[in-house]
């Protein structure tokens, strides 16, 4: 298939995902489709670390949170005082314009995004050192300190959480509204990933999940590729968390903001599902495992749980590849012609050398 | 920090946390020898770890509710666990002994999750332990307390490290783990079914947990979903203390639980598991830095 027979597909995909609010069977499930493009950002995200570049991460969560609580806290603190949002909080919600909401929420994103940044290049420079599992349990480490540490912070909320404002009402329903900003987020994440992975980012982190030590030796700054890669991804993560608390409305320390065990492990498990380290991968791992969870909830309620569990072992030890990296495995010829990367399909042929 | 104040004026307070970090961080080192063993043995690094330790403590806790005394959860503890860890080794780790160090920290992940959902649906989330009945120890003028349990506790951990470093060196099997540890391969060679090694050592580190969550339900709570900390816990010691050195991993569990003691007491109980965890980072980091220190004079 040539570029504009990849253009075609994109373009009919876009059709479709904005179609989506206008077929009425679908419209009481707009807010599901939210939670997947959700999901859809969590293994994206996710796979540039663990995938692209190999550092498996199971602290991604923490920028998720870092931009949650930002975003609220700017939302917060712009048009109301601590005290004064207590009070309403508890049992009318403050009413905002639409003006009000949408400055507070796009002020309080972008702050959130550039203090994951931030974070991201802070911690990065100190654990982005550690190697292979003990980079694993040392970011795991980190999302759950991050949880415990947001419990006891009384500024945020401490342990009993923070309330986000609610969407007015002019701005039309929840549903299409958080619809479309998630659609659009993923777009755009989608979009520069892809722009990201086809130029001389996308090769520096690839080789550094080849070989670090080899890439290092030949000249190439492997640290500095590392942070960039762990800020790129903290970024799109941080403007999901924002949303994403807007979304929920309410913002619980462990059980929203820094889900590590819920959350975080999804992410790992959505992007190995679709096929890590592949573009396609996290997008088609998240839609199945949103299914999945969906279907879990619906038939098995209260051993759903349960049957995650054993859905990550069942993955991780019998299809590590994950679908897309079966896929490719089968019809290596024909998928180089589907993943539309130059690199990919570099690797494939190397990959068949070998 | 105001407490910091407390315990300068009244240093009596420091020996009751010292003593009370010494005797929980004993039960640490029984989960933390488990851990290194696994990944010396078989180069695996078990988040399910902390799992079996509670799950150890739901076997006590039910023995407990049939008006059995819980000290005898040790032995049976160890026992059913031994089983589950058999069980589980046969069921997913032999996929994942050869294979990649993160399909294994992924797999045992996963296990971490099903063990604790299937936890909380049969016993229920709340915090729960077993009575001991045993009387607590006054010193120094009643100004320090140690509660009995906490010696026995003590006590049954010194009895199963005698034990184990006696299975290591005497028996066949204990020598065949350790030949397995050295080089799979020859070991392999040498008529060694290491397949059936790794099994054991599975199992044998799944009965350890399993003893040190029967003491844990004894002298401290048990609760689905605090697993996760015991499994970083032993992680660290083990980072600290290197593998296959039981001295070393009873010294780092000790100094483990009385930090512990201490910064619950300073930061407030509700930082303890915050601190576990965010020590684990430090250590981490610290590790780091002095190894890059060494590779710099290799250059």
């Amino acid at each position: 298939m040539n570029g504009s027979g990849k253009m075609v597909i994109y373009v009919v995909a876009a059709i479709a995902a904005l179609l989506i609010p206008q077929v009425p069977m679908l419209q009481p499930y707009l807010i599901q489709f939210a939670f997947l493009w959700v999901m859809i950002l969590f293994a994206m995200t996710w796979d540039v670390m663990g995938g692209q570049m190999g550092y498996n991460s199971f602290g991604n969560i923490v920028f998720f949170g870092v931009g949650m609580y930002a975003t609220a806290v700017v939302q917060r603190d712009l048009y109301f005082t601590v005290e004064e949002y207590a009070n309403v909080a508890g049992g009318e919600q403050a009413a905002l314009t639409p003006v009000e909401y949408l400055t507070g929420l796009s002020l309080g994103m972008g702050t959130g995004a550039v203090l994951a940044v931030v974070v991201a290049a802070v911690l990065g420079s100190g654990i982005l050192g550690l190697r292979g599992h003990y980079f694993a349990i040392c970011t795991l480490g980190l999302g759950i300190a991050a949880g415990e540490l947001a419990s006891g912070w009384d500024y945020i909320g401490a342990g009993s959480g923070l309330v986000t404002p609610l969407l007015p009402d002019a701005l039309g329903e929840r549903g299409p509204f958080f619809f479309y900003l998630f659609l659009v987020l993923a777009v755009i994440t989608f979009a520069v990933l892809k722009r990201l992975y086809a130029g001389q980012f996308g090769l520096a982190i690839n080789a550094i999940r080849d070989d670090e030590d080899k890439a290092d030796a030949l000249g190439l700054h492997a640290t500095r590729y590392k942070t960039v890669a762990w800020c790129v991804s903290g970024f799109f993560l941080a403007l999901t968390g924002g949303a994403f608390g807007n979304l929920v409305i309410f913002i619980d320390p462990t059980d929203v903001a820094f889900a590590g065990p819920t959350f975080g492990v999804w992410m790992v498990l959505m992007a190995i599902l679709g096929g890590k380290g592949t573009l396609w991968g996290p997008v088609i791992g998240a839609t199945v495992f949103h299914i999945t969870q969906e279907l879990f909830w619906t038939y098995l309620f209260g051993w759903q749980r349960v049957a995650l569990g054993l859905l990550i072992v069942v993955v991780v030890v019998f299809f590590p590849l994950g679908i897309v990296g079966w896929l490719r495995e089968r019809w290596p010829q024909r998928f180089g012609e589907v993943v539309d990367e130059e690199a990919r399909r570099v690797q494939v042929s190397l990959e068949g050398e070998r | 920090m105001g407490n910091l104040e407390i315990l300068l004026q009244a240093p009596i307070f420091s020996v009751q946390l010292l003593i009370d970090g010494l005797l929980v961080g004993s039960i640490f080192a029984l989960a933390a020898y488990g851990m290194a063993l696994l990944w010396g043995v078989m180069n695996i690094i078990n988040i399910s770890q902390g799992d079996y330790v509670i799950l150890g403590g739901y076997v006590t806790l039910t023995l407990y509710n049939a008006g059995i005394h819980p000290l005898f959860g040790v032995p049976v503890a160890a026992v059913v666990l031994f089983i589950v860890g058999w069980i589980i080794y046969r069921a997913v780790i032999f996929r994942v002994v050869d294979r990649d160090l993160f399909i294994s920290i992924l797999a045992t992940f996963g296990i971490s999750i099903l063990l604790q959902q299937l936890m909380d649906q049969i016993f229920g989330a709340d915090i729960q332990s077993a009575e001991s009945g045993l009387g607590q120890i006054f010193l120094f003028d009643n100004q320090v307390t140690v509660s009995q349990i906490k010696l026995v506790a003590f006590a049954v951990v010194v009895v199963v490290g005698v034990a184990l470093v006696l299975f290591f060196k005497k028996s066949r099997m204990g020598q065949a783990i350790r030949a397995t540890a050295q080089n799979a391969r020859a070991a392999r060679l040498m008529g060694i079914n290491t397949d059936r090694v790794y099994a054991m050592t599975f199992a044998l580190n799944a009965a350890l947990c399993g003893a040190a969550g029967a003491l844990v339900v004894m002298t401290w709570v048990i609760q689905p979903f605090i697993g996760l900390a015991y499994t970083i816990r032993s992680f660290m010691i083990v980072v600290v203390a290197g593998l296959g050195n039981i001295a070393a991993v009873v010294a780092a569990a000790l100094g483990l639980g009385a930090a512990e003691q201490f910064a619950a007491f300073l930061l407030g109980a509700e930082f303890q598991i915050g601190f576990v965890f965010g020590l684990l980072v430090v250590i981490l980091l610290v590790r780091n830095m002095f190894l890059k220190r060494q590779r710099q004079v290799l250059k």
